[in-house]
């Protein structure tokens, strides 16, 4: 493949990426309803975000907190110039384009500020800058709205009246949901493989180097604090892009949908899970994490409900719906002990040649 | 003739130790240098003050003429300045073809390019081929580099120098470790790269055979001073020598 030096390995890897792209691609004819087609966007979404977070903590080595304020910057470019223009194609770019100047700008002042001192140093920043955001966010309410967020139109072919032809396809009205899907799910694709491009190229064979030893990238000459930092600003673009997109999916930007820090563990989760420094990680880890967190409630619902009508102690309360979390965690604990190096991790085959 | 590298009255402290006392030297082309010294002399410390691992904190070191003491490392390197170091420092997860890779595209100045995959660069794949060939490495390019034996690590350690393409070549210790076997492949190397008249070569070693049948002069450290300078006869026939690094008078003083 010419996008990428190192394709996914091991066979069972490579059936469940191409599965999980294909389930995504037919998702609105194989799983029809509002509900699937929310988690199909959804595991998009998260991919792309935890894709891009990846080319920092996996690639790159460095922990970033401020990974969900550039997701929100694009949320709330693409938001509130379509709140505020109105709706149309030139709002979104608008919004687009803003959005990533300021996550460009960010990611380049907190790289340039922190990273000449320690990888720690920029993991603090990250988190302080990234706060200060969510209260400016929250606090400038004339702009953003504040913790109400804005409910905003979207262009007419992406809203969910439209219809694109009158006829069902494979059993399924083709309207504006169905086109907003197609719209996150080719705008994932492609920042996906532009990501992928970048990992694979000189440059990102560079921020490996630098996660592995950076003194001796230094002693070859390579400038680290550079690197760094156009890291920090190429993952925080591909986040706003997520973000831009969600906000379309969602015709909403608020604080909870936008900023909120459960987005940036659910990122970090998704990269953990997937296996980092692989990319391709960041789709099954999506796709495992967001139909968990969609579908553990129901399951632990029914499970809840046979143990209460079987009589058992304990359990019912136990399995009940809202321990949805807790189980969540155990899932993720086990998967970190058992396997460290994540889905990816746990299916390549195993040898010593590179990963 | 420029030396290629020149230090003066270079020094460095660490609390009240002063591990590098003033040193003054200056190194040029076609020449190897040998430094040797008893363990704790300041060798490696004084290496780290020329490749820029380590800010001095009086003196200066000039490379090919220009004041480079308040320069970092990578920029040194980029005016060709190689160093092996003496403990293995690679890139443990990557291959051994990338961990050389990196050195040529570092040497060709290819930083930040995001869009081509690497595999096209196929110049730099070619040279960092001939690298590994140089230390004999070629039949493992696809191993992990920590999956790699200590002598087959301290081989790549020194084809990324080579790969570097610099102007001066230090080598910290180049063959500690390996055995027997594999020594002759590194110091058949240094040989070669001694011929080209154009590099100056820096060799910290403690086997006195190999500095022997290898270097143009000897600088002998200690306690971080310069103890001695000069051609290799005079300086090992010197007492100093005699009695603080070649051990005579061992039975006396034990």
């Amino acid at each position: 493949m010419i996008l990428s030096g190192r394709p996914p390995r091991g066979r069972t890897l490579q059936a469940l990426v191409i599965a999980v792209t294909l389930a995504l691609a037919l998702a609105p004819f194989l799983f029809p309803g509002v509900k699937p087609l929310n988690v199909a966007a959804k595991v998009c979404v998260y991919a792309l975000l935890g894709a891009s977070y990846d080319l920092l903590l996996g690639y790159a080595g460095m922990v970033s907190f401020a990974h969900v304020m550039f997701f929100g910057v694009g949320s709330y470019g693409v938001g509130l110039a379509l709140y505020g223009l109105g709706p149309s194609w030139g709002a979104v770019a608008l919004g687009l384009a803003a959005g990533l100047a300021v996550s460009t700008l960010l990611a380049l002042a907190i790289g340039l500020f922190s990273l000449r001192v320690q990888a720690i140093f920029f993991t603090m920043v990250t988190l302080a800058v990234s706060y200060a955001f969510n209260v400016l966010a929250s606090q400038l309410d004339w702009l953003t709205g504040g913790e109400d967020g804005r409910s905003f139109r979207v262009p007419e072919i992406l809203q969910p009246g439209f219809r694109l032809i009158d006829r069902e396809a494979f059993g399924v009205a083709l309207g504006g949901r169905q086109v907003s899907y197609y719209l996150v799910l080719v705008g994932c694709v492609v920042v996906f493989l532009a990501l992928l491009r970048i990992v694979n190229s000189p440059f990102g064979r560079v921020l490996e180097a630098i996660r592995e030893n950076p003194f001796r990238a230094e002693a070859l000459g390579y400038r680290i604090v550079f690197h760094r930092t156009l890291a920090t600003c190429l993952a925080a673009a591909g986040a706003t892009f997520a973000g831009a997109l969600n906000a379309l999916w969602l015709r909403y930007v608020g604080p909870d949908t936008a900023l909120a820090g459960s987005i940036q563990i659910a990122t970090l989760v998704v990269v953990v899970i997937g296996g980092m420094g692989t990319l391709y990680g960041a789709i099954l880890g999506a796709a495992l994490f967001v139909v968990a967190q969609n579908y553990l409630q129901t399951l632990l619902g029914a499970v809840s409900t046979a143990a209460g009508d079987a009589g058992l102690p304990l359990l019912p309360g136990l399995f009940h719906p809202d321990r949805w979390l807790l189980w969540l965690g155990l899932l993720f604990i086990l998967a970190v002990y058992f396997a460290p190096a994540g889905l990816v991790g746990a299916l390549s085959r195993e040898d010593d040649t590179t990963p | 003739m420029t030396p290629s590298l020149e230090t003066r009255d270079l020094a460095i402290r660490f609390g009240g130790h002063v591990a590098v006392d003033a040193i003054s030297c200056a190194f040029r082309p076609g020449e190897l240098t040998a430094i040797v010294g008893p363990n704790g002399a300041g060798k490696t410390t004084y290496f780290n003050l020329m490749s820029g691992q380590l800010r001095a904190t009086s003196g200066v070191v000039l490379l090919h003429g220009v004041d480079v003491t308040t320069l970092g490392a990578p920029q040194r390197a980029r005016l060709g300045l190689g160093r092996a170091f003496q403990l293995t420092n690679l890139f443990p997860a990557l291959s051994v073809l990338e961990n050389v890779r990196l050195a040529t595209q570092a040497q060709a100045g290819v930083h930040y390019e995001l869009t081509r995959p690497w595999p096209l660069r196929r110049a730099l794949i070619e040279r960092a081929y001939a690298a590994l060939e140089a230390v004999g490495l070629e039949g493992k390019r696809e191993r992990r580099a920590a999956a790699l034996s200590h002598g087959d690590q301290r081989k790549l350690e020194v084809a990324m120098m080579i790969a570097l393409e610099p102007s001066v070549f230090m080598f910290d210790e180049p063959t500690a470790g390996m055995s027997v076997d594999e020594v002759p492949v590194i110091l058949d190397l240094i040989a070669r790269l001694k011929r080209d008249a154009s590099k100056t070569i820096l060799l910290v070693e403690h086997k006195m055979d190999v500095v022997r049948s290898l270097a143009d002069r000897i600088v002998v450290l200690h306690h971080g001073r310069l103890a001695a300078d000069g051609d290799p006869a005079t300086v090992i026939a010197s007492p100093i020598v005699q009695e603080a690094y070649l051990g005579v008078r061992r039975g006396t003083a034990a």
